[in-house]
């Protein structure tokens, strides 16, 4: 668990005193991912250096795991924190499994203990490790490195990860690909990942919870969907997009708002949606089919049926999640 | 920054210029031979063995002394805690390089009179301006981002200059100290001069006494000491520095 209190970061520039991050309060829970968001320079990586201590508060605390971060040495601190940043930094003169074993040597760990720990990542990121654990990071592709930095951030079991812009420097087939295992690998490991982004879309599809940001204050802390549904004002109303509502679809699966009915065995020849298909598939049929219902089908039998009336209530109500 | 390789590490990629070597040093023996040089270079046997072994020791001396200092200033002058001043120290030490040996040994003997100390004072000053300036330039050249991952991962400075920057620096590094031996060796001769001893006795006395015989018994080892020297500091950096940051190693 993560706690921010009043952080704030003043610094002092030759037009005068530059304020960051200004007084910035909110909570991440144990095993949530929260991204914080927002344009350059709005202060959101500033935040995120200050929880590992790169960059020193001006004032205000910070609470990790119920321990005031000022009472750690920074560089104790730094190693029971995972660090991915953008540009991967993946040290070229060591190879994979080294790169990986680089906090496990640092707490101190033995040679097999890190080799094996190294195997064990490698294996969970989809990558063979006789291929590559004693590969270099110039014989590797951009995804392959990116996955790599993710392993050596993983590598000490830190409860807590730092990531800054992390898949920014991947392809969009790429970036698609690698979130995607990612939020597999969270839903397996539960770590408690504060993950800074400017783009929308990956934090909706990323987040338990969003930080905006602007100008150094943090201007919404809610889950996606309530600041989609309920954005606090003009800013964020733009920084979200005026398509909104269409993100939100991506959010909600068929299961929860169709009525269950049925049972009858179906031919497969008209539109129809499964339960874990998102809204998206559902307006999409909608529009092209000019239909407003549409059946729920699982192994060959309806198990419900999905209006247009069930959704518009169901987005126009109180947000969950 | 392409280098090319030499040494037997690198015979596999181009086996041509050895060959063209080869070929130039039979020419040479042959002429040597036939024109009676040889026996001539062959009467000073006895010198060329003690002198190159006064050689090797100016050179063996003022180089390794050179090559722990070099790099030890080098690294003190990257850190941040230098800031500005580093700079300044580099323009000096850029200056003071484009002095001829010749300049800086005279200089030496003013200060310290005559013998092998200033002679090896003066070559070691020689030596250690370019590795200096490498492996400050190389230290500096690591980028800002590997420092960032490496201190957010909690390393601290220590590990960081020994594990990150030192390695990443450490192909600049060696070119410097090739260079700055190839110049050691080189100008290990004028030391014979101000009264340091080495093959520079056979080469000037030997000019001055119009022998070619004795001239080519100083010449030619130093030439080969020369090769053999750089042969050596280029297999240690084609061994000694890692495949991810070699570029002579990479496949």
């Amino acid at each position: 668990m993560i706690r921010l209190e009043s952080l704030t970061k003043v610094y002092a520039t030759a037009q005068g005193p530059h304020t960051a991050v200004d007084r910035v309060s909110f909570e991440v829970g144990d095993g949530e991912t929260c991204v914080l968001l927002g344009p350059s320079g709005c202060g959101k990586t500033t935040t995120l250096r200050m929880i590992n201590r790169l960059v020193a508060p001006t004032s205000g605390k910070i609470v990790i795991a119920s321990r005031d971060t000022d009472t750690v040495d920074p560089v104790q601190l730094r190693r029971t924190i995972g660090y991915v940043i953008q540009q991967i930094g993946l040290f070229p003169n060591m190879t994979v499994a080294e790169n990986i074993g680089v906090v496990p040597r640092l707490l101190g760990w033995d040679l097999a203990k890190r080799r094996r720990r190294a195997e064990e990542l490698l294996a969970m990121l989809a990558l063979e490790p006789a291929q590559f654990l004693d590969r270099y990071p110039n014989e590797l592709s951009g995804g392959q490195a990116q996955r790599i930095g993710v392993a050596r951030a993983l590598a000490a079991d830190p409860p807590v990860l730092l990531m800054d812009e992390p898949f920014g420097a991947l392809d969009p087939v790429n970036r698609e690909a690698i979130q995607a295992e990612f939020l597999r690998m969270q839903r397996k490991l539960r770590k408690t990942v504060l993950f800074v982004s400017h783009d929308i879309d990956e934090a909706v599809k990323m987040a338990d919870r969003i930080a905006i940001f602007r100008a150094g204050r943090l201007v919404q802390f809610a889950a996606p969907d309530t600041m989609l549904a309920h954005p606090a004002d003009d800013f964020v109303a733009s920084f979200v997009g005026i398509d909104r509502t269409l993100k939100r679809l991506r959010l909600i699966c068929v299961r929860e708002v169709m009525v269950e009915a049925g049972g009858e065995a179906v031919a497969m020849n008209g539109p129809h949606v499964k339960p874990d298909d998102d809204l998206r598939r559902v307006a999409t049929l909608f529009l092209e089919h000019g239909v407003g219902e549409l059946a729920c089908v699982e192994h060959g039998r309806i198990v419900g049926r999905i209006t247009r009336a069930a959704v518009a209530a169901r987005l126009g109500g109180a947000a969950q999640r | 920054m392409k280098v090319v390789p030499f040494g037997i590490a690198a015979a596999p990629r181009s086996t041509l210029p050895l060959l063209v070597l080869g070929a130039i040093a039979l020419a040479i023996g042959w002429g040597l031979y036939t024109s009676g040089l040889g026996a001539d270079i062959l009467r000073y046997k006895k010198d060329i063995v003690y002198l190159v072994k006064q050689h090797l020791l100016l050179v063996g001396i003022s180089g390794s002394a050179a090559i722990v200092s070099g790099v030890a200033l080098g690294v003190w002058l990257s850190r941040p805690s230098m800031g500005r001043y580093a700079e300044g120290v580099i323009q000096a030490v850029n200056m003071a390089t484009s002095i001829p040996t010749l300049g800086k040994l005279a200089l030496m003997m003013s200060l310290l009179g005559i013998g092998a100390l200033p002679a090896i004072v003066g070559l070691w000053i020689a030596t250690l301006l370019p590795i200096i300036r490498n492996t400050y330039e190389g230290i500096r050249a690591v980028p800002e981002h590997l420092l960032d991952a490496a201190r957010g991962m909690g390393m601290g400075p220590r590990a960081v200059l020994a594990r990150v920057e030192l390695p990443n620096a450490l192909f600049v590094i060696f070119a410097g100290v090739r260079t700055a031996m190839a110049v050691n060796v080189g100008t290990a001769p004028i030391a014979f001069l101000i009264g340091g001893g080495g093959l520079g006795e056979l080469i000037f006395t030997g000019i001055d006494l119009q022998e070619h015989g004795m001239m080519l018994a100083g010449a030619i080892p130093t030439a080969l000491l020369a090769v053999a020297v750089d042969f050596l500091f280029g297999q240690a950096q084609y061994w000694l520095v890692p495949r991810g940051v070699n570029p002579l190693r990479n496949s």
